[in-house]
């Protein structure tokens, strides 16, 4: 018994964090109606920040801080650089997806390169920043209470941008419908690119709370968990945000308990066989709007 | 003069839709446009409010030259287009659909007092505050599509065909309010389909011919005028 609530709580852990790198494809999603397979990349050249600049003696909280900070700027310039040109030339949607897994690529093996961090794995900090916490044979460590805690305040201040704020609102209104919110004084690339930010912003934060917890890096670190947190989006239902919360906790905990009692070769298979089963029952995902096609 | 635009032209790509239009818009006037199907109507409206390239030509607006200025830069020029086919946000409330009305301003006393100005034209809107736009009659919707488009407070509103699609009795009522909002001080560029209506409720009137103004005068004068009445209005010319 103490085994399986272990692996729950793990599972709610870890779930968290792929909710948080959910969100960035579902508001990606959201006003663009492209998923942004570059995503991955950014969580893992998020963490690769944080790394450098402990490493350069910066402390913890700033080197995370500039990290978030630097890789929102570069999930911009990414749209900007090479998605923003393909759509003022209005090319086909499909240009603009293999666009991002080529730019997952570009960064990927950036970090890789024998000049900056090479493709070997590097150690992490542990985030375990307080003592664990044991409850019978139970032990709870802090690195995992921070990843839930942290994640779920970041999501609830998203959620509060996009429902509550002006800008959310923009995005909102861009998301129906971005000629009306340009008739509206909405400046839609500006919305595009805050959306690509707090995108990279979020990437980063799962990036650094992930690292924290298992405590190692490599480039290709973003590859399987961004295609995880994408199947948690599309299991939620892909542009809801709260969607992206539920199917990125249903993730983490089927895969930590599938782990537990079927081997760790089991763990990262188990987001697809939930995504394939719940699109046969619900094929919008589990609070998905209908009519939203496009790639 | 408030609007004046000198021998506009656009293209999609291929297809000349503008082919140098000259007009004027006056404060204080009510000014329609008319034509057929694909004259070139809303794309007029179009370049106006940023939402379509001119290819050659100028629009000024008191002065300034906002030839090709982007939509949204165009909005705080106090210039509001209420767009063909209403394009409410369907998912967002009606007061949020107001409230993105009222993006470029920030005064919020100010925006509350447009909030009053539009639940008083519209009282049905109010309502229907909380309730997503996509569910309201399409009536309702062409009023929030106004109503919204007045949240910016314009001087000068662009209605693309705020008739189309809806029944006699709510035909008969927009363009009432068309007379009173223009009444306030607001002046209007407007397009209809229904001339008839169009003409009675204007000051001035152009008609526009596959991209080019083939006549244009006083409202009045054009409703009676031969070739109008049998082109537009659905009667038939006596010779």
């Amino acid at each position: 018994m103490e085994t399986f609530i272990g692996a729950v709580i793990n599972g709610l852990a870890l779930g968290m964090a792929y909710a948080l790198i959910a969100v960035g494809y579902s508001m990606v999603f959201g006003v663009l109606r492209l998923i942004n397979f570059a995503h991955g990349s950014i969580y893992a050249f998020g963490a690769y920040m944080v790394y450098f600049f402990i490493s350069i003696q910066v402390g913890l909280f700033w080197s995370i801080m500039i990290a978030i900070v630097l890789s929102g700027i570069l999930a911009m310039l990414v749209d900007k650089l090479a998605l923003e040109p393909l759509r003022k030339k209005q090319s086909i949607p499909i240009a603009s997806l293999i666009t991002t897994v080529g730019v997952s690529f570009i960064i990927q093996n950036g970090l890789a390169l024998e000049q900056v961090f090479t493709s070997e794995k590097k150690g992490f900090p542990s985030l375990n920043l307080f003592p664990n916490i044991m409850i019978g044979n139970l032990t709870i460590q802090s690195s995992q209470i921070i990843m839930f805690a942290v994640a779920l305040v970041l999501l609830a201040v998203l959620s509060y941008i996009v429902n509550k704020t002006k800008i959310g609102l923009s995005m909102r209104a861009t998301e129906q419908n971005a000629r009306a919110a340009s008739l509206m004084g909405v400046n839609t690339n500006f919305v595009i690119s805050f959306t690509f930010f707090l995108g990279g912003c979020s990437a980063a934060i799962a990036g650094t709370l992930i690292s924290g917890y298992y405590q190692i890096i490599s480039p290709t670190m973003g590859a399987t968990i961004g295609l995880k947190a994408f199947a948690a989006a599309v299991v939620g239902g892909i542009g809801v945000l709260y969607g992206s919360v539920v199917g990125g906790l249903v993730v983490g905990v089927v895969e930590c308990i599938a782990a537990q009692y079927l081997g760790s070769n089991v763990r990262d298979p188990m987001a697809f066989v939930i995504l394939i089963l719940i699109l046969i029952i619900k094929p919008n995902g589990l609070f998905g709007k209908k009519g939203v096609s496009k790639v | 003069m408030m609007l004046k635009i000198t021998d506009l032209n656009v293209h999609y790509g291929f297809i000349h839709a503008l082919k140098g239009i000259d007009m004027e818009v006056n404060e204080g006037e009510i000014v329609t446009l008319i034509g057929s199907n694909g004259a070139g109507k809303s794309t007029t409206l179009g370049a106006i409010s940023g939402l379509v390239k001119a290819s050659k030509g100028k629009i000024e607006f008191e002065g300034e030259n906002i030839t090709n200025l982007p939509a949204y830069k165009v909005v705080s020029k106090k210039i509001s287009l209420s767009p063909e086919g209403r394009e409410v946000f369907p998912a967002l409330s009606v007061e949020e659909n107001l409230r993105l009305g009222a993006f470029t301003r920030s005064d919020k006393a100010e925006i509350n007092q447009s909030f009053e100005r539009v639940y008083d034209l519209f009282p049905r809107l109010k309502e229907r505050i909380k309730q997503p736009a996509g569910t309201l009659s399409g009536g309702e919707q062409q009023m929030l599509a106004i109503g919204r488009a007045l949240m910016s407070r314009p001087k000068l509103l662009l209605l693309d065909e705020p008739s189309m699609g809806l029944a006699p009795n709510l035909v008969l009522m927009i363009f009432d309010l068309i007379e009173s909002i223009n009444k306030q001080g607001t002046t209007i560029l407007l397009i209809e389909q229904n001339a008839n209506m169009a003409l009675s409720v204007a000051h001035r009137a152009y008609v526009l011919e596959t991209g080019k103004i083939s006549l244009s005068g006083d409202a009045k004068e054009l409703m009676n005028d031969p070739r109008v009445k049998s082109a537009y209005l659905g009667e038939i010319h006596e010779t």
